[in-house]
Order: structure tokens, then sequence, then C-alpha cells
């Protein structure tokens, strides 16, 4: 994986920027000291590391916009960064690069329960929105595996979603204004707390962009009434292609469920080592949870009981009370830190139509075997977006470019029946070079022009997304002072 | 007249085009531009139907009456229900699904469900030189390079022509009931709507229509829950008993089955209401707490309230600026009927008006794609 050399220009002049910075940001809100900035070498794709030029941390959005001012005028690279959760390296920086973090800026700034709509900064953590809100019977739904420690900015950057967004849909759908500085640190507002905002939906464009368009500061967000309750099921088969049937004969049967979740073989008995979950031994296992009133429950349940048992299980056992519920819960939510503990192991992200599940399980299956590394499956099946994971061992020469390999190749299948890279994570630095396999360079044509509008420059987290040899040119202005 | 049959023609036509085009799926929501009309009508046809996967993707001059039959014939549906002009505007024509995504045209649904964008999952297009691009594809996961589909939806064809659309799409409901509530005042009617959103029963739509429009003596808040039978029948209990707590009394009627309520519900989705009128008719988007800014306009009976009243509908004599007097609110009016010296989009801020002139010359550096149309 290739980053661009940092500029030798901007390198020689850290203590000039670093004084720039530091005349518009209070004390301790710049971070320049070399063994300091190493905090943000990294975000959760932790292969790739580089400490950044120095490290801001703003309290206001005015504070942003001075920062990306000054930035802007010294052609410094900007990389944002809310909590550092990114899997895909969204958050990595440059040598040469200023991190702005958001995080200092997490206040809720306003709740209408009457609109259903809350507005908080955006440094504040996915989970603690719905903390806001709770108590008076709401909830903020994208719920992404990380969202304790998750900000609501990096949910924007990557359009982030979770194990509910087959019904509630994923950041994009749940995002209904913003205020956002962009790279000259103009400050702009878009939507609010109407349903639809006017104009061209710059908002569609904006979540996703992994921080290439602008800083995000506050952000309008839907919230919704917590349903009544929810219940999940377990469902045991003796394969893929008997789970992957059961799914698509659920949907088809009117049932809308919140989540379909999906563990194999692989995962199933890690988790039970690691939590003891007391799943069932079984080739793959579906959790399906539905929620509503009592009998919306009832009804629900009962269908895809009943499909389930046509497709003879191995294993149906659905939750009495809040306790099994949790149980059937346990093994799912630890999968990735059980998977952790035995392995170093890369996630992939990549989304698939949900009716190719059993020809791509088993493709991954050869391939795995072809390259001799271990894939784990784990993901969202009712929306297709499957998270395999490749173990191997980072200390072993040669491993993670085998790992990398395999990877590239169980996305390239993701793209080849009719799918894409990237469901939820992201493309980052880890997707960035394998998508023109999914885009024709007129595609990536199209969405650059975009960032032409709002960073003509080119200066907001410019080596990622785009594979660099595509967006060489445009990038060519860094480093000069204006 | 242009009519292209494939993609390949459109692109064409469109990269040899020196003077300006007028893009058109159905013509039904009465928005022409000058310049030489191009339509999409022969690019028709459903391309992909996966029932299983939730998933439907249909060339952009397919009728939207197809797509909904095929649909129906696999119990699935358009959650975002879209409008059909046609009633309100007295157009003719045949709605096409390309002009639903261009203008994110929703219907009542939406409160609970999402817009017509929040159902995209890819777009096929042509920009104003002639490239053809997509964006998004047919998974409902997708977060691979910037989201220009969504950018597509709502354009208007201004920043490129849609050639084919993907969406997610939904599970019918099984059954339909309504809670009608007569004459509620101003207040009682934004307590009816909060409440019966804040409330875990999943309004599916929430409306009022005027005296007349349903009930020959009444005005009509209408509350609308969908889903299983026994659900449905557990919810209008629940939902009635709270709603009783809100405005003192027990609805005035529950309309159950599909039957009655596709009929009420078209009425409300389309502004049936409001055909016909000569009076300018304008949409606004705005919050439910700022409900009360309408007063200056008119009489509760002047408006049409769906979305829980995030979306209002409103009749008023010709000429008015509704803009001026809503001033300041959050939201934007778009003048739909009638009008003369006014522009049918709110005006923008200057900031995004500049980046709206900048994206356009990128997407249409020759202007000829329904210029002069947004902004």
């Amino acid at each position: 994986m290739e980053m661009p050399a940092p500029s030798p220009e901007i390198l020689a002049r850290k203590p000039r920027i670093v004084s720039r910075l530091s005349g518009v940001l209070p004390e301790g809100a710049v971070i320049s000291d070399e063994a300091e900035t190493r905090a943000y070498e990294c975000d959760g794709l932790t292969a790739y590391t580089c400490p950044p030029l120095c490290a801001v941390l703003p309290s206001t959005t005015e504070e942003v916009s001075e920062v990306l001012k000054i930035c802007h005028a010294e052609g410094v690279p900007v990389v944002p960064r809310g909590s550092g959760t990114s899997l895909a390296g969204g958050a990595l920086p440059t040598a040469d690069s200023v991190i702005l973090g958001i995080a200092r800026m997490n206040d809720v700034l306003d709740i209408s329960y009457d609109d259903r709509t809350i507005r908080v900064q955006t440094g504040r953590t996915n989970l603690s929105v719905t903390g806001a809100i709770e108590d008076d019977g709401f909830f903020y739904a994208p719920d992404p595996s990380s969202q304790l420690a998750c900000a609501i900015a990096g949910n924007i950057a990557m359009n982030s979603g979770g194990a509910h967004c087959l019904k509630y849909g994923v950041t994009t759908n749940n995002l209904l204004g913003v205020k956002m500085v962009m790279m000259d640190g103009t400050i702009v507002t878009i939507g609010g707390a109407h349903m639809d905002a006017a104009g061209y939906d710059w908002l569609g464009v904006i979540c996703g962009s992994e921080g290439q368009l602008g800083v995000v500061t506050e952000a309008t967000l839907r919230i919704l009434p917590k349903p009544e309750g929810a219940r999940p099921v377990l469902i045991g088969y003796r394969s893929a292609e008997i789970a992957g049937a059961c799914v698509s004969d659920i949907i088809k049967a009117g049932v809308l469920p919140v989540a379909i979740e999906y563990m194999d073989r692989k995962v199933i008995e890690v988790v039970e080592d690691h939590a003891k979950a007391g799943y069932p031994d079984c080739e793959a296992l579906l959790i399906v949870e539905v929620e509503g009133a009592p009998e919306e429950i009832d009804a629900q349940l009962g269908i895809i009981k009943q499909i389930a048992r046509r497709h003879h299980p191995v294993e149906l056992r659905e939750a009495g009370d809040a306790d099994e519920a949790a149980r059937i819960w346990l093994g799912r939510k630890s999968a990735f830190g059980a998977m952790g503990q035995i392995n170093d192991y890369m996630c992939l992200d990549g989304t698939i139509p949900v009716s190719e599940l059993p020809f791509v399980l088993r493709r991954i299956g050869e391939l795995s075997d072809e390259y001799g590394l271990a894939v784990g499956n784990v993901f969202h099946a009712g929306d297709g977006n499957m998270h395999p994971l490749i173990l191997f061992d980072a200390n072993k020469p040669g491993d993670l470019e085998t790992c990398e390999a395999l990877g590239a190749d169980i996305l390239k299948l993701c793209v080849e029946v009719g799918g894409c890279l990237t469901g939820e994570h992201g493309v980052g630095i880890e997707k960035r070079d394998l998508m023109d396999v999914q885009f024709a360079p007129a595609d990536m044509e199209a969405q650059m022009r975009i960032k032409d509008v709002f960073d003509p420059a080119w200066l907001l987290n410019p080596a990622k997304v785009f594979p660099l040899h595509i967006s060489a040119s445009r990038r060519e202005k860094m480093g000069h002072a204006a | 007249m242009l009519a292209p049959d494939t993609e390949e023609l459109l692109a064409e036509a469109i990269a040899s085009a020196e003077t300006p085009l007028s893009i058109c799926g159905g013509t039904t929501q009465g928005i022409s531009t000058d310049g030489n009309p191009l339509s999409t009508a022969n690019l028709s046809g459903i391309v992909l139907y996966d029932p299983g996967a939730l998933t439907l993707i249909a060339k952009a001059g397919t009728p939207v009456a197809e797509i909904e039959e095929a649909l129906a014939a696999e119990k699935q549906l358009l959650a975002f229900e879209p409008m059909d002009y046609r009633t309100l505007l007295g157009t003719e024509g045949t709605p096409t699904i390309g002009g639903v995504v261009a203008s994110n045209s929703s219907g009542s649904r939406r409160v609970q469900a999402g817009a017509c964008r929040d159902y995209l999952l890819g777009v096929r297009f042509v920009d104003g030189e002639g490239s053809i691009i997509k964006n998004g594809g047919r998974v409902m996961k997708n977060v691979t390079g910037y989201d220009v589909a969504r950018l597509m939806c709502g354009a208007y064809g201004t920043l490129g022509v849609l050639t084919e659309v993907g969406f997610k799409v939904l599970p019918a409901s099984e059954t339909t009931s309504t809670l009608v509530y007569h004459d509620l005042d101003w207040s009682e009617t934004a307590a009816a709507f909060a409440a019966a959103m804040s409330s875990p029963f999943e309004v599916s739509g929430a409306a009022r229509l005027p005296t007349g429009a349903f009930e020959t003596q009444h005005a009509c808040v209408l509350i609308r829950l969908s889903g299983f039978t026994d659900s449905v029948a557990y919810r209008c209990r629940k939902l009635s008993d709270l709603l009783e707590t809100v405005v003192g009394r027990p609805p005035e009627q529950i309309l159950s089955g599909p039957e009655v309520n596709d009929g009420l519900w078209k009425k409300v989705r389309d502004v049936e209401a409001f055909a016909g009128m000569d009076a300018d008719i304008w949409h606004i988007s705005m919050r439910l707490t700022e409900l009360s800014k309408l007063k200056p306009l008119g009489k509760l009976d002047d408006f049409v309230f769906d979305w829980a009243g995030g979306r209002v509908w409103a009749k008023v004599a010709p000429g008015t600026d509704v803009r001026a007097l809503l001033a300041p609110f959050e939201g934007h009016a778009t003048l739909v009927k009638g009008g003369t010296n006014l522009p049918r989009f709110h005006p923008e801020t200057e900031v995004l008006a500049k980046m709206a002139g900048a994206l356009r010359s990128k997407y249409d550096p020759k202007g000829i794609l329904n210029p002069r149309l947004m902004g």
C-alpha cells in the first residue's frame, strides 16, 4: 500500500504552521511533539501507521474554520478524525498532514421529540446520542459495532451502518442536516430538522465522502421511538446453501426483520470457546430478530419459524425472555473480539446480492484453500453485507501480503456477482487501489468532480478513496503556500 | 423531440447537442424548460427484479404503473409511495420511474419509511458531455466511492439524464387501518401528529384533509397503521387509547382493510383536495413544531398536511409570496402550480447556490440540461 511522499516544503515549514495553528486555538489544542503525535499515527486499520505533522483538537466550529483557513493558505493536507475507529484507514495521516480531531466537540445542542430530531456536535459518540434520549423512549438507529467509541463525524464520513439497518437504514437515511466547514474555512449549513433538504442532495453526497468534502461539526439526526420489544431466534443449519435459502425465503415472505445475522462454523467454534453462548454444532447459524408489539413479534416469528422448519434446521431456538435473547446475541456481539484473541485477522466488508450468498460463501472457501489462510464468515445476511475475516500471522513474513491478496480476490468476487467492495466500512486506503474493479474511469471522474467543487486544491484527506495514479494530477497543488 | 431507444444513442444525442435540451420523463409534473425535448420514454422495461433480495432495477422511462404491478404480483411495493402529479396538476402522460427519481417524489409513507432517495440503490446516467456514468448498484449497503446516485435524485435532470435506476423494495403490508379524527384545530392536529409519531406503534401515514376532501362536513386527521392483521388491530387499540389522552376522545371512525384505505391514501398522496382549484399551490417542507407559522397564509382548510406536518400543501390566492409570509422558518417552499414571477424552487443561500453552479458547470459544461430549472 502506497501513500504519497510527504512534501519536503511542508515538513520544513512545520514550526511556522504549528505556530499559526496555536495562534487560533486554546492552549493544549495543538499537539506537535513527536512522541505525542504518535497517538494519531493510525486508526482501526493498524497495519499502517504514520505520525502526522501535528494534530489539532478544536472546540468550536469557528475554530475548525480558522484551522482550515490556515491549512488552506499553507497548502497543508488535512486528515479529519472522529474517534479513529475506521477499519479502512480513513484517518491514516501522512507525515505532512494535520490531523483535525473532532473529539472535543461532543455536546447535544437540541432535542425535539415532536419533530423526532436531535442536533449534536459530531465528536459525540454514536451510543451516547441514544444515551441522551433513551430515558424518554427514543433511540438513534444506525448502530455500527464500534458504537461505544465511534463518533457521529466518522459515521457521516463513512455512511456507517450496523446490524439493524435492514429495517432502519444506514447513516444517510437518518441524517437530516449538517453544519460543515469547507477546506477554505467557509461554514455552510445544509438541511435541518425538516424532512427534506432543499436543492441538490448535498447531504447524500457528503455522507460517505470519507472526510474529503468538508469537516462536519454539527449534525441533525432523525431519532425514533423505541419499539415496544424485540425478540431474536437462533437457527442452525447443515450448510451455507440452506441458510442462504432460508434468508431469501424469509424476505420473500413479507417479513422484515430488523436483523438477520450469519455466522459460519469457524466463527461459531471460536465464539463458543470464548463466550460460551451455547451455540449449536452446525455449519451455518442465523440470528433473526424482529421488533414491535408482542402480537407483531409473535406473528413475525411465527412465519419465520415456519420457514426455518421447512429447511430442516439443526436447531431452532426462540428467546423466551431478555436473558435468553442476550445469550443468543452474546456470541455474535463477541465474534470480532473472539477472533482477535486467537489470531490476527483482516475484516473485509463487501456486499453481495442476497441471492448470491451460497455461491459466494462456497467460492470464498475455495479461495481460502488456494491461499492457505483460514477465513471465518460473520455478517449481516439480510442485506448481503459480508464480513469475511481472514486469519493471518502478522509476525510471519509475507503473511500480511498473502492476506491482502486473498482479500482483494474476495472483494473482486463480490463485485463480479453484482455487489460492491465495501458495504459500511468505507474505501479509505484499504480498498482504494481496487476502485477500478468496480468503477470505470468515467465513474470515478464523476465522483472526483464533486471533490473539485468542495475542495479544489484537494487538501482534505487527499490520498484516500481514489487510486493514487487517478487522483495524481489533482493533488499536485498540495504543499505550496498560497 | 428526441427519444433515443438505447443508452448509447441517448449519450450520442447529448454529446452532439449544442443547444438546450428539455429532459422529459412522463411530462406529468408540469415542469418544462426551454429547449429541444429529450424523452426517456423509449428507454423502458424492468431490467432485474429479485424479490428475495428486495431489489428492482428498471430503465428510466419505465412507467411507474408497470413497476408497481410487477411488485404487487410478489406482494411487494415501493415503500416511498411515489406521488402521481396528474391529479393535482391536471396533466396528462404516464409517470415514469426516472421522473420519480429526478424529482425525489415520495408519498405519505415517507414519514415512516423514508423518501425515494432513501430507497435508491444505484443509477446509470448520461452527463452533459455525453459520458455514460454508473454509481451505486443493486445492493442495499454500499459505501464504495461517493454517493452520486443520491445527488442525481432530486436534481431534475440538471446534472445528467437518468437511464437506469435501482431500488430497494419492501414487502407490502397484509392490511391497513386508519384512525379518523374530525375537525381538530391547529394545536390539536399538531399534538395528535406528535403523539402518534412519537409512539412505538409504527405509524405509516399521518395526514390532515380539509373539509369536503374525504368527509363532506368534516376535516379529517388521518393516522394510518400497516402490517400484519393481528398487529394492526393491537396497535389500533393502543394508539386510539394514547390519542384519546391528547385529543380527549376516541377516533370518529376506524377504517379497516385495503379497499377503503387505498383510495383514501391515494387522495392524500396526490393532493386530490386541491385538484382543479383556481389557486396557486405550494409545497412546503417544514418542521411540525413550526406549523403555526402557516397561519398568515390561510385557514386550516387551506392546507393539506402529510408526513405528520412535515409536508404541507398550501392553496393560496394567485401571486401570494408564500416564502415571504413564512419567513423566517426552517424548511423550504416550492411553487408547484400557478404563480407568475416567483421562482419554482426556494432560493438557496449564497454558498450553496455557488456550489450548485460549480457542480453544474462540471457535470454539464455546455449548460444544456434543463438550463435555469434549479437556480
